[in-house]
């Protein structure tokens, strides 16, 4: 029996377009995640936070606000000077297709568009995180 | 007359009786199915007979007279319950005003967008603000970081208010600003723009939209606690019927509630109770409803099932103006005529296939006018990429004037009143919505309802179900779930750099070495003492507190001193 993921899901900024992120939350947790959802308007410093409290596999990071290239970066960076290197951050939002090269280079992966299958992004977060 | 005490069952109760009714008299429907359906249908094999709307209402093969009788409209345009309209004339008169929603970077960039709509025969102003002016927050908190001028333009101030309305004769234009947190703030700015433009407040029209209770509910973009928030109102709406008559201070919205995933019915019935709601705010407040109904305006998304959304704007009409007749004493007809603006819907709108969204927009449009409303926002196709193009916008635009000009849908008023289809959607939504009006009041009324997640959840499981329809395919998304193609259309797309962030950062920091800060400092404090009497009327030491120059933030970080911030119920 493989080991359940524990995923935390947020939007790190002054962002509440949160319907997807909330069918997010349903999709994975029926795909058999535990899902810890940050809840409106965290900054990036709180998500890596909270993701590092509740001792995560993964964050999956989504914005609709067009800050994703500042913010997605960030919670890396808050990551790292805590010394926490073995969580993978999952990107999704409205992402213009030449922001998403920026955003693998710092470590941000899938980075799904509107009209991604849950299923793609379900399979993407089994892949990073090394658990099927 | 109905009795008021169990208003909400009592209108269930009516309605559903009729229906009961109408199925015992429809012989000539159940002949046509056993003689002529019926064996069609099994002569070529088809048994689906699995249609219904957004709102689970199921559909039939067909209607007829007999799903109406008893339930009737015979209403005429401009007449109660106003179904068919609130004019009895409509286009013939004035077409419907053509407002596209604008606005990004910094106030410069957002006047030069809203002169370049006004030379292209643009009717009407309609102004999208930024996440961090949204919330309350000034350019340069470190909240606002990456965010600057992105979805909207950025307002930090007073000074940026007198820049984005630069040379637009405030008098002669109607504004609308998308703006609710600060809604008071931003009235007040543009109250003071105008004074100091020699223009008179009683001149001013427009909207500000002010709907905070939607914000709870759906869009989520809020300072205070729901109690705060409706005091403030409660002080618009004082402040705006005494000195700015022509203003209309809240425009009670469903759109962000679609957005977020609900369904038609939903969108209705939940939009309707928001206004019940401000009703009842400005009668406690010792206003009497009859004067102040016709400044309560509405705003509608408009998306993609045709019937059921133009059914769902004859059905707001008539629940309104029944229900302010019958539950609220409204006794004048102009006031129990709702009126609306209309947005084509966001979500309807796809990355793949970008020019497809020109399509789905038009037939959104189209859907809007021939519910009759009475301004159009029309997306534009590259919109789910980002903040539109001007080529993108024009294009937006013209739909609206295809429409107004070249289809003739505009030339008689509810041209589909009297579809057997169309009459049978309005009454079905209608009767959704009542039992939705109950289950709010069961709970203790909308706040009580926001405060327990109820209304939030109702949307969050709406939302999740139509995205599984969409997954097994049961629900198309052509481009997206059928007819896909690896390689996707290109288009440009406008891209808003950090550059506003810093030009907005510096006018900020000049502001605040230039101002006089003992002013400021007095007037914020004056602000603070309003605040925490709750039965002085805060829009007066706003107003000054602008005229100071105070930032937006400034002002709003008094209200989260007070009030304290809102934590949302668990939804998830």
């Amino acid at each position: 029996m493989a080991q359940k993921i524990r995923i935390l899901v947020a939007k790190p900024g002054l962002d509440a377009h949160d319907r997807g992120v909330l069918v997010l939350c349903r999709a994975f947790r029926d795909a058999g995640m535990e899902v810890i959802y940050s809840g409106l308007l965290p900054t990036p410093e709180q998500v890596a936070s909270i993701a590092i409290d509740e001792d995560v596999d993964a964050i999956a990071l989504s914005l609709h606000n067009g800050a994703h290239l500042t913010a997605f970066p960030e919670v890396k960076k808050y990551l790292e000077n805590k010394g926490v290197n073995d969580i993978a951050i999952i990107g999704g939002g409205i992402i213009p297709e030449e922001d998403k090269e920026e955003l693998e280079k710092n470590g941000i992966t899938g980075n799904f568009g509107p009209g991604t299958s849950m299923d793609t992004i379900i399979n993407h977060i089994k892949k990073v995180t090394k658990k099927f | 007359m109905l009795e008021t005490e169990n208003y909400w069952k009592n209108k269930i109760n009516q309605l559903t009786k009729i229906k009961e009714e109408n199925s015992k008299s429809n012989e000539n429907i159940k002949r046509w199915e056993n003689e002529v359906l019926d064996p069609w249908n099994k002569k070529n094999a088809n048994n689906n007979n699995d249609f219904s709307t957004t709102s689970e209402i199921d559909v039939k093969t067909s209607y007829s007279h007999s799903d109406l009788q008893g339930n009737q409209d015979y209403s005429m345009p401009g007449e109660f319950p106003y179904t068919r309209g609130p004019y009895p004339n409509m286009y013939r008169g004035k077409k419907w005003t053509m407002r596209m929603f604008s606005g990004f970077g910094t106030p410069e960039d957002t006047n030069n967008r809203l002169k370049y709509l006004i030379k292209n025969g643009q009717t009407g102003l309609s102004i999208a603000f930024d996440m961090p002016t949204l919330y309350g927050y000034d350019a340069d908190n470190d909240r606002s970081k990456g965010e600057v001028g992105k979805c909207g333009c950025n307002i930090s101030s007073l000074e940026d208010m007198e820049v984005l309305f630069k040379e637009i004769p405030l008098n002669k234009v109607s504004t609308s600003m998308t703006i609710n947190a600060p809604a008071s703030i931003l009235t007040a700015m543009y109250a003071s723009v105008a004074l100091k433009n020699n223009i008179s407040l009683n001149e001013l029209r427009g909207t500000v939209q002010t709907d905070i209770l939607k914000e709870y509910i759906a869009q989520k973009e809020w300072a205070y606690p729901p109690k705060d928030h409706m005091r403030i109102i409660r002080d618009m709406m004082k402040y705006c019927t005494k000195e700015m008559p022509k203003w209309n201070y809240v425009s009670i919205s469903g759109y962000h509630i679609r957005e977020a995933g609900s369904n038609a019915a939903q969108e209705l019935a939940f939009t309707l109770a928001n206004g019940f709601t401000y009703l009842e705010l400005g009668q406690k407040a010792g206003l009497k409803v009859e004067e102040f109904a016709p400044r309560l305006s509405f705003f509608f998304n408009c998306t993609m099932n045709f019937f059921e959304e133009i059914a769902k704007f004859r059905a707001a009409r008539r629940i309104w103006a029944t229900v302010l007749k019958e539950k609220y004493g409204v006794k004048k007809g102009s006031s129990l005529a709702l009126r609306f603006h209309t947005q084509t819907s966001g979500a309807s709108l796809t990355w793949q296939q970008p020019m497809n969204n020109i399509v789905r927009t038009a037939i959104e449009a189209l859907a809007g006018v021939l519910g009759g409303t009475q301004s159009l926002h029309t997306n534009s196709y590259d919109e789910a990429w980002a903040l539109p193009t001007e080529q993108a916008v024009k294009v937006a635009l013209r739909t609206q004037q295809i429409i107004a000009e070249e289809t003739g849908v505009a030339q008689s008023v509810d041209p589909l009143g009297g579809s057997y289809y169309l009459e049978h959607l309005t009454n079905e939504l209608e009767e959704k919505a009542y039992r939705y009006f109950e289950k709010i009041d069961e709970i203790g009324g909308v706040i009580s309802a926001i405060e327990k997640g109820y209304l939030q959840k109702e949307i969050a499981e709406t939302a999740y179900r139509s995205q599984l329809d969409i997954e097994k395919e049961k629900e198309v998304i052509v481009g997206v779930n059928k007819y896909a193609e690896i390689e996707e259309d290109k288009i440009e797309i406008l891209k808003v750099d950090n550059e506003a962030q810093k030009i907005q950062i510096n006018r900020l920091n000049e502001l605040k070495r230039n101002r006089d800060s003992k002013k400021v400092n007095e007037a914020l404090e004056n602000l603070r003492k309003t605040y925490e009497n709750n039965d002085k009327n805060c829009m007066y030491d706003t107003i000054k507190a602008v005229q100071a120059y105070a930032t937006l933030q400034e002002i709003v970080d008094v209200g989260r001193q007070v009030f304290g911030e809102w934590k949302e119920p668990q939804i998830f």
